[in-house]
């Protein structure tokens, strides 16, 4: 366990996490244990982020060392897409029984190991390590070696217990095993000078395949994919690729600086979603390339088919800007895609209400604020009914979200898409950003809504719970509006801290009396922020806001 | 009849079964207001959640007592107090149902005591109904934390009655077991009405997974039978209990209300409705209604249809026990050869399956089986869908998950017409297999040397 805890230290040591490198030292020690309360809303585990980024390795078999409940409760429920082997989408679990977990799950581990090679021969078997074998114990690293030398077949070991903290961590986690077992352990036949690495793409709905041509077509190769349709052995070799780009945000960012620092493979950030995006990757790749000994020519072709492909989406979603003329679209997505997707709809003339920020890092939200001017609404806690009364006051007509809030809107009775991994369709690339206007329009323009918002025959007027709930924020609003005393007690009742229970205006008095000036005092007088950290950045802007009201009073003392 | 035998893999290869705590967490579900609270890490609830969602495709209410690693080493109670507590404050359940799960089952936490302990630190949850129960990740199965979810509720929240005499001949309780989809409750629910009962479920997921608009949001249960329903359930003059897994809860029962009971093992096929229509008719003192005698007459007419389809298929079928028991036994009834079958965890109505063994397995197990067996007729949840498309015959979906298509809750295969509907499904399916794969064509009964022994096993 104790090179699990090192892992997990050296990941949040990542220079190249901006919201890691910016935490004092006692903060990093913590983590990015942005874990969920308990009694709070439920995300996935560690475990779950691991096997969610390295899952799309379709030739992989991937054995999960647990009770039933991490495997058989989830498995083939990824909508990534293979081109060549399905063992991926095969379920592998010990699933240990009370045996196992009172004498020890190493020798069933082992016997599965087996079983799996003996059945299935895949190029590589990846054992993931899970709660309770962890806390009994089993040491999937002795294992997996043993059966490395016993089988002369690749066993990796991916070490992300559920309860060592939140899917994100698993992400990092899992992009270490590959760093450690993987990476740089086998050669290419033969390299060019076209050849790319791409991270953290899973090839959702096939979407690789709407930007794949493209790059055939600039005679670019994609080396090795991390992880989406990719397999083993290019992983193994990825280490001899020229260039890389790195797709999801922050998920596998230690898997891109840590190569660039090994093996000298320079990396971009980049996001195939929407036009603009598009056409910046497609230049950032065939610059790094060049720049790593491609011909200068690469740079003319790529110009010609960014100017020929941007041509053809702008025409095919021109049709589509006079029906979205006004019409508004609230954005409701975790960190992955929050602001690749901001940009892609204003491109086909949509306007943006909100976007939530809950799992996303600070740079994500930067990059909103950035892409969306000033205007930018950061809906960080946004109840049920609040949502609803958004789409209600038709301050929007359409909302995308992942598939778990998707029946908010549909029970309201308003348009919905879904933008997350559950999603049936690709919408990368060119062709992905006309496929997602045209299913934005097809959900807008649908004869049910109209059908489905009339009342019931026998229902009066006014009772029905939509107007019910209506009335009672209006009503909630209005008594506010009538009294300030209370609509400041209000103000000041907003929970800043989950963890600790702090509201707002203790933390105002705080920061007033003690002339408080960073998270760290504020944490000291009213134990804000000595949780699980994550509202360290609300604090920031209580701090930026009572420094702004400060200056006009300091001046009038003047 | 049939001998049981339990897989001995190392290695579980595509999952027929899903954990206990689960199966828990979906009967609280049943209960309205309800919030139920798995004692785990995060994922252990996020899997589930994740489950259900794309089952029933409707919000559902879960949470979790996020345990980290210090945490389960430590011992639980924070968490748990914490998260009682939370959901207390955000979201006003009128009950919170806590399962165990595979982490802090190692550890051993007494969860009881800490119930104790949080009631007495915090008077605003001092009366707050909290149903606790045990469901190792790494022992039993789904059904199984049904089963011990249902059994404890009764023990924990149905009131004794305080005079035997005074018990209301109207009343039924129905305690409906896993494998009944919102859709069956809401079937049972009717054709009990029809005979002038009435009927309390417990739990009722007709009334809470059904689909319905909900009045109002609400972060917990919308619908299901109430705290105060289940309170009064002693006061029925009869339980029945649908599926051999639901014995335990109808005993429980019967033990503090003293409520006399019937189980019905099956409630899809002629014999097992007779037997129970006619109880019906026989507690509540009533005819049978005309609608259900024309219901009857109906099925009758559709097994007549539809034997010429499904008698001689060999089918593969892999379910947990109560499911498995029930569909297996009606296609048997309709000529069908019981050919393969495959389960997730011990009960006594596994030995009267029509067919001569069955595995406690995996749905490797089940593929292998059909393949090696001439299966022509697969039955199981939607995780069996690739091995289908390898197998290559018709493939009815039963059971959870179901996934990839729509309507998973209201699935019917209860009562006269409920059995009617998934005998039409079943036998459209080998229908259109056949029409697409099987038609006939000159060179199918062709005598060649390789081809002999093949065209005689398949025809």
């Amino acid at each position: 366990m104790s090179s699990l805890s090192a892992t997990i230290q050296d990941v949040f040591n990542e220079p190249g996490c901006g919201k890691n490198a910016n935490k004092s030292e006692a903060e990093r020690k913590k983590g990015c244990t942005k874990q969920l309360q308990p009694g709070g809303a439920a995300g996935g585990c560690a475990f779950d982020g691991a096997k969610i980024a390295l899952q799309p390795l379709t030739d992989v078999a991937h054995l999960i060392h647990g009770p039933i409940a991490c495997e058989g409760n989830s498995w083939d429920n990824r909508g990534a897409k293979s081109s060549g082997s399905n063992i991926w989408r095969t379920g592998f679990t010990t699933d240990i029984n009370e045996t196992d977990v009172v004498f020890g799950g190493e020798k069933r581990l082992f016997k599965a190991i087996r079983e799996i090679i003996e059945k299935y021969d895949p190029p590589a078997v990846f054992v993931y390590q899970t709660c309770v074998p962890a806390m009994i114990g089993d040491d999937i690293n002795a294992v997996c070696k043993a059966a490395k030398e016993k089988f002369g077949k690749p066993v990796i070991p991916v070490n992300s217990p559920g309860f060592v903290g939140p899917k994100n961590l698993g992400n990092k986690l899992a992009g270490e095993a590959l760093l450690e077992h993987v990476i740089g352990t086998e050669e290419p036949e033969y390299t060019t000078p076209y050849d790319l690495n791409i991270i953290g793409e899973y090839n959702l709905a096939g979407e690789l395949w709407q930007v794949k041509p493209l790059l055939d077509e600039l005679g670019i190769r994609i080396f090795s994919s991390i992880s989406g349709d990719g397999r083993y052995k290019e992983v193994a070799y990825s280490h001899r690729a020229k260039a890389a780009m790195m797709v999801c945000s922050k998920a596998m960012i230690n898997v891109a600086r840590k190569m660039e620092e090994r093996y000298g493979i320079p990396f971009f950030e980049g996001s195939f979603y929407g036009i603009e995006d598009s056409s910046d990757s497609l230049r950032e790749i065939a610059r790094l390339l060049i720049e790593r000994g491609a011909p200068e020519e690469l740079m003319t072709r790529t110009e010609a088919v960014i100017a020929r492909e941007e041509a053809k989406a702008w025409a095919a979603i021109a049709s589509y800007k006079p029906r979205f003329k006004g019409k508004k679209v609230l954005l409701i997505t975790g960190g992955v895609k929050s602001w690749s997707v901001v940009a892609a709809l204003q491109e086909a003339g949509l306007e943006l209400v909100g976007t939530s920020v809950k799992k996303s890092t600070k740079e994500d939200k930067e990059r909103i604020k950035e892409l969306m001017g000033q205007d930018a609404h950061m809906i960080d806690d946004m109840t049920p009914r609040e949502m609803y009364k958004m789409l209600k006051d038709a301050k929007a007509d359409i909302m995308l979200s992942g598939g778990r809030s998707q029946f908010i809107a549909l029970k309201a009775s308003m348009p919905w898409l879904d933008i997350n991994q559950e999603r049936h369709h690709a919408y990368m690339g060119y062709v992905g950003m006309v496929k997602l206007v045209e299913e934005i329009d097809k959900a807008l323009y649908n004869p049910i809504w109209e059908q489905v918002r009339k009342a019931a025959p026998w229902e009066v007027a006014g009772t029905n719970w939509q107007a019910v709930a209506m009335a009672q924020m209006d009503a909630e609003a209005a008594a506010l509006a009538a009294d300030p005393v209370a609509a400041e007690a209000a103000r000041r009742a907003k929970k800043i801290c989950n963890c600790k229970s702090v509201d707002l205006g203790t933390i105002e008095d705080a920061v007033a009396a003690h002339r408080l000036i960073d998270v760290e005092g504020v944490r000291t007088h009213t134990n804000a922020s000595g949780g699980c950290g994550a509202c360290s950045e609300r604090i920031d802007d209580i701090l930026a806001s009572v420094a702004m009201t400060a200056v006009p009073a300091l001046q009038a003392a003047e | 009849m049939a001998t049981v035998t339990l897989g001995k893999k190392a290695c579980a290869v595509n999952p027929l079964k899903m954990s206990q705590p689960i199966g828990g967490a979906l009967a609280f579900m049943g209960l309205r207001g309800a919030m139920p609270l798995l004692h785990g890490s995060q994922g252990c609830t996020s899997f589930g959640l994740v489950l259900f969602v794309r089952h029933f495709k409707e919000a559902i209410p879960m949470q979790t007592t996020a345990m980290s690693e210090v945490a389960t080493v430590l011992g639980g109670y924070e968490n748990v107090e914490q998260a009682v507590l939370n959901i207390h404050k955000r979201t006003k359940p009128e009950i919170i149902g806590i399962c165990s799960t595979g982490v802090t089952e190692t550890k051993g936490d007494d969860v009881e005591g800490y119930i104790k302990l949080i009631r007495q630190n915090h008077p605003e949850v001092a009366n707050l109904p909290m149903v606790y129960v045990s469901t190792p990740d790494f022992k039993d199965a789904f059904q199984d934390g049904w089963e011990k979810t249902v059994a404890r509720m009764v023990e924990v929240l149905v009131e004794t009655p305080r005079s035997a005499a005074r018990r209301d001949p109207a009343r039924v309780n129905v305690l409906p077991g896993c494998h009944l989809t919102p859709g069956d409750i809401e079937e049972v629910r009717t054709i009990l009405e029809d005979f002038g009962l009435e009927p309390s479920f417990l739990p009722d997921l007709g009334g809470s997974l059904d689909g319905h608009i909900p009045d109002e949001f609400t972060p917990t249960t919308i619908g299901g039978i109430g705290v105060e329903e289940v309170a009064t359930m002693g006061q029925a003059a009869w339980t029945i209990a649908i599926g051999a897994q639901m014995q335990r809860a109808a005993e429980a029962m019967e033990k503090k209300a003293g409520t006399p009971f019937k189980v019905f093992e099956r409630l899809c096929g002629l014999g097992p409705n007779d037997a129970f229509i006619s109880f019906l008719s026989e507690i509540s003192g009533r005819p049978v209604p005309l609608k259900y005698r024309r219901q009857r007459g109906q099925l009758v007419d559709a097994m007549l249809d539809a034997h010429f389809h499904v008698g001689g298929r060999k089918l593969a079928i892999g379910a947990e026990p109560d499911l498995l028991f029930d569909l297996s036994s009606m296609l048997h009834e309709l000529g069908a050869h019981v050919t393969a079958a495959v389960t997730t965890t011990q009960s006594p109505v596994l030995a009267r399956v029509e067919t001569d063994d069955v595995l406690i397995g995996d749905l490797e197990d089940l593929e292998t089986l059909a393949k090696a067996r001439g299966c022509d007729l697969l039955v199981t949840h939607s995780h069996g869908r690739q091995a289908a498309e390898r197998l290559h015959i018709p493939f009815y979906r039963a059971g959870m998950p179901m996934f990839d298509r729509l309507g998973a809750g209201h699935q019917l295969s209860v009562g006269y017409r409920g059995t009617r509907d998934t005998i039409f499904h079943i036998s459209n399916l080998i229908i259109a297999d056949h029409e697409e794969n099987h038609e006939p064509t000159p060179d199918t009964w062709r005598i060649t040397d390789d081809a002999a022994g093949h065209a005689a096993a398949t025809h």
